[in-house]
């Protein structure tokens, strides 16, 4: 239609990437790294999610209306993560008032 | 006069009259199915957060469950599923090009990853299903320390792959539905939104495995 069309050299590009990610998500997660094994994970994770939503789903070629949307989702999901964690983590660090 | 109402009504026979051009409308259309996937975003976050809660609850049970997850099979199906993307992106690039018959062996393609998908997903529950470590009055496990723990690994396990399962079904049904819509020339270079709206669609249930793969597989797995 009005968009240009992508060449597949782009999308064949981000389809290797994303199995080479996958890979070493893969032997990252044999190595002893201790914290670090969730972090990495997470990290690569994140990369290869943006990879699918930038290039696969074109956001990078959307509206700024359905990036500002795209742009929400992930800023809620934040929120839910955040709080649920900050209530969970920190039960405890505090003793009970007096009248309990 | 006559003049004007050819013009006014010279438009393509995809573009409903409530939109400017066929620009706007797949604009609208894309907004629309990102809201929808917002929504989807929202559920499977719920999932997810309670996943964060219980692994930061016991973080040495969730640990000693990933040595029973089996990490090859995993790695195949986020493989198949990354090549279902691949051949996804290439269907709708097929129709923005009006390539009818480029457009059907993708999505035939996309298809039969998804399928396999599915086929590798069965035999894994299969394997949880005689190792007993399905949640309920059948459960056994090697460490009966986390005897009770390990059951709410399991069952989020079979929540979160179960509900990322049944969108992958949703999903081969949406993309039997695009083919034959496309083997009866429903599409053209200058409509194919559907098949548009449907590989959002399919990127999205890829992007909740890519999360779902070293949370429940990688997450523990030397300790």
């Amino acid at each position: 239609m009005t968009h240009k069309v992508v060449p597949v050299k782009t999308f064949a590009f981000v389809f290797l990437a994303l199995i080479a990610l996958t890979i070493t998500t893969v032997g990252v997660s044999k190595l002893e790294l201790g914290e670090y094994n969730f972090i990495c994970a997470m990290t690569i994770a994140v990369i290869k999610g943006s990879l699918v939503v930038w290039f696969f789903m074109d956001v990078r070629r959307s509206s700024s209306m359905t990036k500002l949307f795209v742009g929400a989702g992930l800023f809620w999901l934040a929120i839910l993560l955040t709080f649920v964690l900050s209530d969970y983590m920190s039960r405890g660090w505090l003793p009970r008032p007096y009248w309990w | 006069m006559a003049d004007t109402e050819a013009t006014l009504h010279e438009h393509p026979p995809e573009l409903k009259h409530h939109f400017d051009d066929s620009e706007q409308q797949l604009e609208s259309s894309t907004l629309g199915m990102w809201v929808f996937l917002l929504t989807e975003i929202m559920f499977f976050g719920g999932m997810f957060g309670g996943y964060t809660v219980y692994r930061n609850l016991y973080p040495d049970a969730f640990a000693s469950t990933s040595h029973f997850m089996n990490v090859t099979l995993g790695g195949l199906n986020t493989g198949v599923l990354i090549c279902s993307s691949f051949t996804m992106v290439l269907a709708v690039r097929s129709a923005q090009l009006g390539k009818k018959k480029a457009l059907i062996t993708f999505l035939v393609l996309t298809l039969i990853l998804g399928t396999v998908f599915l086929v590798i997903k069965y035999l894994e529950y299969h394997e949880k299903w005689v190792d007993h470590h399905i949640p309920g009055p059948g459960f056994r496990y090697a460490e009966p320390q986390f005897f009770h723990q390990a059951q709410i690994l399991f069952f989020l396990y079979f929540a979160m792959t179960g509900m990322h399962a049944i969108h992958m079904i949703v999903g081969a049904g949406l993309l039997t539905t695009l083919i034959v819509m496309a083997s009866r020339d429903k599409f053209n270079a200058e409509w194919y939104t559907p098949v548009e709206m449907i590989g959002l669609y399919w990127h999205f249930v890829d992007i909740v495995w890519i999360f779902l793969f070293p949370l429940l597989y990688l997450i523990g797995h030397t300790s």
